[in-house]
């Protein structure tokens, strides 16, 4: 069973909320990257979105784009983030790791070589931002082969036909977009979100994680309640972005710019134990 | 005569395939956007109602059909070729962008859009966008870089004027790349009420289908003109290639004439061989941005390159999957001018015609006229001359060392 599966059927077991934090590889550093990974672990990340640095971020907002600058400027490349992988594999053997980017750095070193480093290295799930399924064939047809999962968003503008094969072609979970825009936004319509993903309920038995715009525990709590978990991207990064003016991290840098993970993981485990006394 | 599967120039296929190239390559959010716009577009362009608006306003408004004129004295010069100029800077707003946005300001009406965003790199499509926006008044977000905005000021202030909101863009290298990301950001905030009018063969498809589609009453009317003043069809075609709207717009209807070549001029900056560049064709690789697969400048690590070009409207990394497709058919010759020999082109047309070239239609002057020599007095050169420079003789004074 792939990690990703074995880490989501057990949440769904326990009724736990999947917690997915989001950072871009490479700022301030590759080795910050792994230390911050191994924390967001700590703090009750189940999985990891790993962001590949890319100089056209167009779905991304203010705070991720600087992230990425700033990753860039360090020259971290696609090589680099796949190292990353590698190293945060040597001491976590079970936390799925999920690249998430733009398809030109994957062109450019080749599919046939990506999909073999992406094994060799221990990712779980690949995400590319602007490859929507009609163009995903080949790329989905490796990484199935390899046994790496593919996974797509859901937007609050994708049709029901769409729907149908964009779930074709996904697997380990469902990213749903909670709002029109880029990462980072605020979410304006819980309602819409909760409607969606009903009806998305109805035609995958995959998890169903919501991303973009959330902010806190309190918003994480939101989606939460009508999905299987969260993404927090945006504002963890905002909190990483602090370290850059630090000579030296301390591990209570470490700590301090994670600990919205702790935070949020709390929140959402609060359900969860009025969920257990209840089963009880 | 060249050896060509003609049906092979007959794209896109339905999903946007020009070949390997074009696709749709964006985000969900924006997908079905995309997929509303085709829909509309494959639809309209079968209506020739549709065909007869935008050619009544191409005529009464634009100033079509643009005249083709004999570069005598330019030609005189060279010593060979005779040189042809399609006066596409003498349309409104003193570009062929105008072509290109008079007919998705249609289409924005036909789907009732009330708001306009574009990107713009020398500020000629945002002039132009701003002025189809003004004119059936609907409000309009023109993303700039923030050093184009510096390089092109009396265009910032000629689209401020027409009402459009300029928004400078800080991200990223603050040119026409950054800008189109921007633009890309907006329009997944606004789906719901803005249409985006892309300014160049780029983007996911439809958009390099419809925008050669506008673009292509260039190519048709030299034809006929050609036919009139020439008694046939001219040699070789000349256009400069950013993203290549003049370009395509010009060699399209013209691709299955296989006695005419065709060439593609790009920016060489400050020389292929230093790297600093904009011409993807003559030294990138296949790759994607913005919405396609295309030619684009990139790093071994798949990072866009940075770009340099003395012409802001050619300097783009990426260009249309059209041309990429045209590049690997081997049907179109992409070659390129430098900064010193578009500028030097720049000058001699302004003395010796009279014609005051843009910076970009000036890379291509610079071809033709190397071309004329080369081919020889029998033979006829037809360039199309994009835009008019009034909008870079700052640049110019600048480069060269003059206070204006």
């Amino acid at each position: 069973m792939s990690r990703l599966k074995q880490i989501t059927n057990s949440a769904n077991q326990k009724g736990r909320k999947l917690l997915i934090p989001y950072l871009v590889a490479g700022d301030p550093n590759k080795e910050t990257t792994i230390d911050l990974m191994h924390a967001l672990v700590s703090n009750g990340a189940d999985i990891i979105e790993l962001g590949i640095p890319f100089s056209d971020p167009s779905s991304d907002g203010e705070v991720i784009q600087s992230s990425i600058e700033r990753s860039l400027r360090k020259g971290t490349s696609l090589n680099d983030t796949l190292d990353i992988v590698a190293n945060f594999r040597a001491r976590n053997e079970v936390t799925p790791i999920v690249l998430m980017g733009y398809l030109n750095p994957v062109e450019i070193m080749g599919i046939d070589n990506f999909v073999r480093r992406a094994q060799k290295d221990g990712v779980d799930g690949v995400l590319m931002v602007d490859m929507p399924p009609a163009e995903a064939g080949v790329l989905n047809a490796k990484l199935k082969e390899a046994n790496v999962d593919s996974i797509f968003l859901v937007a609050p503008t994708t049709t029901q036909e769409r729907v149908k094969s964009i779930l074709n072609m996904t697997s380990g979970y469902v990213y749903y977009v909670s709002l029109k825009g880029v990462t980072g936004a605020s979410i304006t319509d819980v309602d819409e979100v909760e409607r969606n993903v009903s009806a998305l309920r109805t035609s995958t038995d995959l998890p169903i994680v919501v991303g973009f715009g959330i902010k806190d525990g309190k918003s994480a709590k939101e989606m939460a309640r009508v999905s299987d978990g969260v993404i927090v991207g945006s504002a963890l990064v905002n909190k990483i972005a602090s370290l850059t003016s630090h000579e030296k991290l301390s591990a209570e840098d470490i700590k301090n710019s994670t600990n919205i993970i702790k935070e949020i993981r709390e929140e959402l485990d609060l359900d969860n134990e009025v969920v257990d006394e209840e089963c009880l | 005569m060249l050896d060509l599967n003609l049906q092979e120039l007959e794209g896109p296929d339905v999903r946007g395939h020009f070949g390997p190239y074009g696709g749709v390559y964006v985000g969900e959010t924006l997908i079905a956007a995309v997929e509303e716009l085709n829909s509309v577009y494959q639809t309209l362009s079968e209506s020739d109602t549709f065909w007869s608006e935008f050619h009544h306003e191409l005529n009464h408004y634009v100033g079509r059909p643009s005249p083709l004129y004999f570069a005598d004295r330019l030609t005189q010069h060279c010593g060979g070729a005779k040189i042809y100029l399609k006066r596409e800077d003498l349309n409104h707003t003193g570009a062929h962008k105008v072509n290109n946005t008079i007919g998705q300001a249609l289409l924005a009406k036909h789907m009732g859009k009330t708001r306009i965003i574009a990107e713009t790199g020398a500020g000629q499509h945002g002039v132009a966008s701003a002025t189809v926006a003004a004119r059936l008044g609907l409000e309009c977000h023109v993303y700039m870089g923030a050093e184009d905005i510096v390089r092109q000021a009396p265009n910032v202030y000629r689209m401020k004027l027409l009402g459009a909101n300029v928004v400078s863009v800080e991200s990223g290298s603050k040119t026409l790349k950054d800008a189109l990301n921007e633009a890309l950001r907006d329009w997944a905030k606004n789906v719901d009420d803005t249409y985006y009018i892309i300014g160049t063969v780029a983007g996911p498809h439809p958009y390099p289908q419809l925008v050669r589609d506008f673009q292509s009453v260039i190519g048709r009317e030299a034809k006929e003109q050609s036919q009139k003043i020439l008694g046939g069809l001219p040699d070789a075609l000349v256009a400069c290639v950013g993203g290549g709207s003049n370009a395509i717009g010009l060699f399209h209807p013209f691709l299955k004439d296989t006695t005419v070549s065709m060439y593609g001029v790009e920016a060489g900056g400050y020389g292929i061989d230093t790297g600093k560049h904009a011409a993807p064709l003559s030294a990138g690789t296949p790759g994607v941005l913005h919405g396609n697969r295309t030619y684009v400048m990139t790093d071994s690590n798949g990072q866009i390159s940075p770009t340099h070009s003395v012409s802001a409207g050619l300097d783009y990394p990426g260009v249309g999957p059209e041309h990429s497709w045209l590049k690997d058919l081997k049907r179109v010759n992409y070659v390129s001018a430098n900064d010193g020999e578009a500028m030097e082109a720049f000058h001699l047309l302004t003395k010796l015609e009279g014609i005051i070239p843009a910076l970009e239609s000036s890379h291509a002057v610079a071809y033709a006229m190397k071309l004329a020599k080369e081919i020889g007095d029998s033979r006829t050169i037809l360039v199309n001359l994009s835009g008019r420079g009034d909008k870079d003789i700052e640049t110019v004074a600048r480069i060269e060392g003059i206070q204006i």
